[in-house]
């Protein structure tokens, strides 16, 4: 739970202003200038760089379980990952994903 | 060939985009309810949609802020997911670069991953569009997607109070992660970044304030734009 009211406004209003800035920063400020090649190429990648690192200690270490390796929790993280690279589908992959995390929560719990 | 209007360049923009409907009310839905499972009401849960509208930065915001992790790492590790925007940024520039300053303020703060791939992909087909029926394309594609990022974080925050605790919700954030990065990995580059990522979160997850992330997403990167940059050469020799 959230309990600290100003950091969680700090945070919204932090965040919004930084998103914007990021999103004007080129349109409305550089121009048309290109950007160094090896600066887009880095910006590529951030997504894909930080999500993943967000993820792994969720899945290896849940919170719900003390941080102890949950196989329920494992079974259904490796799911969404073997259907969302197998069919690029988003929605299906969330789907058959909390599918396996129920079924195996109520075979093994 | 039929005469593009500017009413019909706007229709074709929320056409095209009108798929992704589908991916952003349920995401969106899944952020109300997962920010009023971490205490937030409808108000603050809205005002976070409309103030930062990229869904994986508010996730991770969310995420760590429930951890107790330090304001600034929230806000660092947070706009680090969306350093993508400043990317689209510099690649719509060409395209929107002539609008005048008011345009292109609104229009930055309406770029996110749908707005931009539909439009960029446009753009490229259609060089001789001029700046207005560009513009009537990039809202086009904003009109069927950000409204409901807006309804659906309501929703979801209005329903999140309702939900029984035996959901096992606290897993929802790491599957929809999940489900998201994996379209995202096209490239030898992209699936490198996404494993160093992974192997460095976890081997430096004992480094207080959450900096193991930061450390993840540095490494994640340079080795994407590395990988990047050797199979070019690679393919540049042969």
């Amino acid at each position: 739970m959230i309990e600290d009211r100003v950091e969680l406004w700090l945070v919204i209003v932090g965040l919004g202003l930084g998103s914007f800035l990021l999103r004007f920063a080129f349109i409305g400020l550089v121009g048309s200038r290109p950007l160094p090649a090896w600066v887009m190429r880095h910006l590529r990648y951030t997504a894909v760089a930080v999500l993943p690192g967000l993820v792994a200690p969720l899945v290896m270490w849940p919170a719900a379980t003390q941080g102890t390796l949950d196989p329920a929790r494992l079974t259904a993280a490796v799911v969404t990952i073997v259907v969302g690279a197998w069919t690029r589908n988003v929605l299906l992959s969330i789907g058959l994903g909390a599918g396996t995390l129920y079924a195996a929560l109520y075979l093994l719990g | 060939m039929p005469t593009e209007t500017t009413k019909s360049i706007f229709l074709q923009g929320a056409r095209d985009a009108a798929p992704f409907v589908l991916v952003v009310g349920p995401f969106a839905l899944l952020f109300g309810v997962v920010a009023a499972e971490a205490g937030l009401n409808v108000v603050e849960a809205l005002t976070f949609s409309v103030a930062v509208i990229a869904g994986a930065a508010q996730f991770t915001a969310l995420q760590l802020m429930v951890d107790d992790v330090p304001t600034v790492v929230v806000l660092v590790s947070a706009l680090a997911v969306n350093l993508r925007m400043a990317m689209y940024s510099a690649s719509l520039t060409p395209y929107l670069g002539e609008a005048s300053l008011r345009q292109r303020a609104l229009a930055a703060y309406f770029i996110v991953d749908q707005s931009y791939g539909c439009s960029v992909l446009k753009y490229e087909q259609n060089p001789h569009w001029t700046i207005g029926q560009k513009l009537a394309y990039f809202w086009g594609t904003v009109a069927p997607v950000c409204p409901f990022w807006y309804i659906f974080t309501v929703v979801g925050a209005m329903l999140g109070n309702s939900i029984p605790e035996g959901l096992a919700l606290d897993f929802a954030l790491p599957i929809t992660f999940l489900a998201i990065i994996m379209p995202m990995l096209r490239t030898p580059a992209h699936v490198a970044a996404a494993l160093v990522s992974v192997i460095a979160a976890l081997v430096f997850a004992f480094l207080p304030y959450n900096l193991g992330l930061l450390v993840a997403g540095i490494l994640g990167m340079v080795t994407g734009a590395e990988v990047e940059r050797r199979s070019a050469a690679r393919a540049g020799d042969a």
